[in-house]
């Protein structure tokens, strides 16, 4: 869906997604890092299973929850990356609600 | 533990706060910025840091991106301190922020609060929004700027806006021209805004021959433009594949939304501010006095989320904000504030010339607001938008209320992406205003967060965890 800029900055940072090594520009999100891996939907609705992706990278839509370093429900657009971080899309859990 | 205490936090580290926390710390205020996010910036100035300087090396962001620059050394050179990676979940009436950052949660006590917590876009509930491959265009600017990453393969930009033309000329100049630009601005708006063409065209000659030129810069890289595209669609099985509109489909791996911006209302709700319904802008705004004052003494804001005025004003904002901080805690002579401020509002007042113009040219065309019956407007509970017409009609007099009905607004996102759309439908389908159907009044923590980091624990990677 997304690929890294050629004439883009050098700093790159190894993470794994869904345990495969990819190389993704320093200060991108963890989300990013799911989208460079050719990932669209990262998680499933826990209401009827359908498959979603990240929407706003902002912190609003809380539609990138994935699993980052066995941690299930991250904003994975407000986790910037770092070396050897570990990100897995979402199957279907649930976030506990303030409600 | 015993909280932390200060004179002055501002949270949000946008152009607003960025230049509330500057000049509250240089006028003798012990002050604290706070953001969630790792560095300064914003929205408009996200990653500045990481920026190339902008005498010698270029960006395809533009030299209005690097205009950060100097807000971000700024702070960095005042003696205010700043707090990255910082989310505040909770404020209280009497000043006392909590916070959560990676080891965990705290509170903070500050004898005054600037909100600047900015902007997002405006959500666009169209059919099949929710498949993989749609997204916002300010998502995708977020990828440029953070990561230098561009879309690959086939994509979409739809809206309209000042920020669809600045984004689509930063993917032309990225190597990366979108496919195609289905743009919506209804032609009656063509019309309310030629008559107030004449009113701005001199205060904001600036600013207009900027947005042409974007549009020109687009228009010449010759990506196509459908205008007054209507009926938009995102179709797919399990991703986003076509794009469609009344007239014409187009095969796409990626889709862009955008209808401009509006205020985060989050927190101000939460902190029961009084917001009134901007009828010019179509959003809910909280209700502010010159300085930026709101109806909690101990609160201030200033920047977008107190209305959208844009990133120059925002500054202007933030500043003016920090001004009465300081008068009201006594580091500055009213009749000094009030010297001080003069300039600031003579420039605010041409950042604002072109707005009426913006708002008109870009208001966003009523199924926006109330979309087709069976397009998904709670994301995350998935509920319709028939199931919330359904609910009023069943008697639920607010989108509150709404909530009980439908499980609406009750998901993690808490009410922000679906909030709009509950009371614009609400208001049409019980025959009222929006302003008198109200909107939701969302509760803390702000954001989802755990026992573990409520217990000071320490937090897993993010907040919502
Ligand atoms: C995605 C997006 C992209 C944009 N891009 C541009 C652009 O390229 N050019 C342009 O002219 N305008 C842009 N805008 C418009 C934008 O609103 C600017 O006018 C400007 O950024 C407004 O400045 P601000 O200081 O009011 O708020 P912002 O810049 O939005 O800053 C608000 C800050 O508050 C922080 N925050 C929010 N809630 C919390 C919390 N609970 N705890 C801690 N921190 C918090 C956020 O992390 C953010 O850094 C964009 C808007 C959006 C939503
Ligand atoms: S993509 Fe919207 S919250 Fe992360």
């Amino acid at each position: 869906m997304f690929r890294k800029r050629p004439e883009g900055s050098a700093a790159t940072v190894w993470v794994t997604v869904e345990g495969r090594e990819v190389q993704v520009p320093a200060g991108a999100s963890a989300a990013a890092a799911l989208l460079l891996a050719g990932l669209a939907a990262t998680r499933e609705t826990a209401v009827s299973g359908a498959a979603r992706g990240p929407y706003c990278l902002m912190g609003v839509c809380f539609e990138c929850l994935a699993e980052i370093d066995g941690v299930p429900n991250c904003q994975s657009c407000m986790v910037t990356i770092g070396p050897g971080m570990a990100i897995r899309r979402q199957h279907g859990k649930r976030i506990a609600t303030p409600q | 533990m015993t909280p932390q205490r200060i004179d002055l936090a501002v949270v949000g580290a946008g152009p607003a706060g960025l230049a509330a926390a500057t000049t509250a710390a240089d006028l003798g205020l012990d002050t604290l910025l706070l953001d969630e996010q790792d560095g300064p910036g914003g929205q408009i100035y996200r990653g500045i840091e990481r920026a190339p300087d902008g005498r010698n090396k270029t960006t395809p962001l533009g030299v209005d991106y690097l205009a950060g620059k100097p807000l971000a050394a700024a702070l960095r050179a005042s003696r205010a301190g700043y707090l990255p990676g910082t989310t505040v979940w909770h404020i209280d009436a009497d000043g006392t922020l909590s916070v959560l950052d990676k080891n965990g949660s705290r509170t903070i006590r500050a004898r005054r609060i600037v909100l600047a917590t900015g902007a997002m876009e405006r959500p666009v509930p169209i059919p099949g929004w929710t498949l993989p491959g749609v997204m916002t265009v300010g998502a995708a600017q977020i990828l440029l700027k953070t990561g230098d990453l561009v879309p690959a393969g086939r994509s979409v930009l739809t809206g309209q806006g000042p920020l669809i033309w600045l984004a689509a000329a930063q993917l032309v100049r990225a190597g990366a021209p979108p496919a195609l630009i289905l743009e919506t601005a209804p032609h009656r708006n063509y019309h309310a805004a030629a008559r107030l063409l004449l009113r701005a065209l001199w205060p904001a000659r600036r600013q207009l021959a900027k947005g042409l030129g974007l549009i020109r810069e687009v228009r010449g890289a010759g990506v196509p433009v459908v205008r007054e595209a209507v009926g938009l669609a995102a179709l797919g099985r399990g991703r986003l594949e076509r794009v469609a509109w009344n007239g014409g489909e187009i095969a796409a791996d990626l889709l862009l939304l955008h209808e401009g911006v509006i205020p985060n209302i989050q927190i101000s709700l939460a902190l029961g501010l009084e917001h009134r319904w901007d009828a010019a802008q179509l959003c809910w705004r909280p209700v502010a006095d010159e300085w930026g004052a709101t109806s909690l003494p101990t609160v201030a804001i200033a920047g977008d989320g107190a209305g959208i005025a844009g990133a120059e004003a925002a500054a202007l904002t933030g500043r003016l904000a920090a001004l009465d901080a300081a008068a009201l805690l006594d580091k500055l002579d009213p009749a000094e504030r009030d010297r001080r401020a003069r300039p600031i509002r003579k420039a605010l007042k041409r950042e604002l010339a072109i707005r009426p113009l913006l708002d008109a040219l870009y208001r966003p065309a009523p199924p926006v607001l109330v979309p087709p019956d069976d397009v998904v407007a709670c994301r995350c509970e998935e509920v319709t938008v028939a199931q919330i017409r359904r609910a009023a009609r069943l008697g639920a007099p607010g989108p509150n209320q709404a909530k009980a009905f439908t499980r609406c607004g009750m998901g993690p996102c808490q009410g922000r992406l679906c909030g709009p759309t509950v009371s614009a439908v609400m208001a049409d389908a019980l025959g009222k205003p929006i302003a008198e159907i109200g909107t939701y009044r969302p509760r803390a923590p702000y954001k989802p967060i755990t026992l573990r980091a409520l217990a000071g624990l320490g937090a897993s990677p993010s907040a919502g965890s």
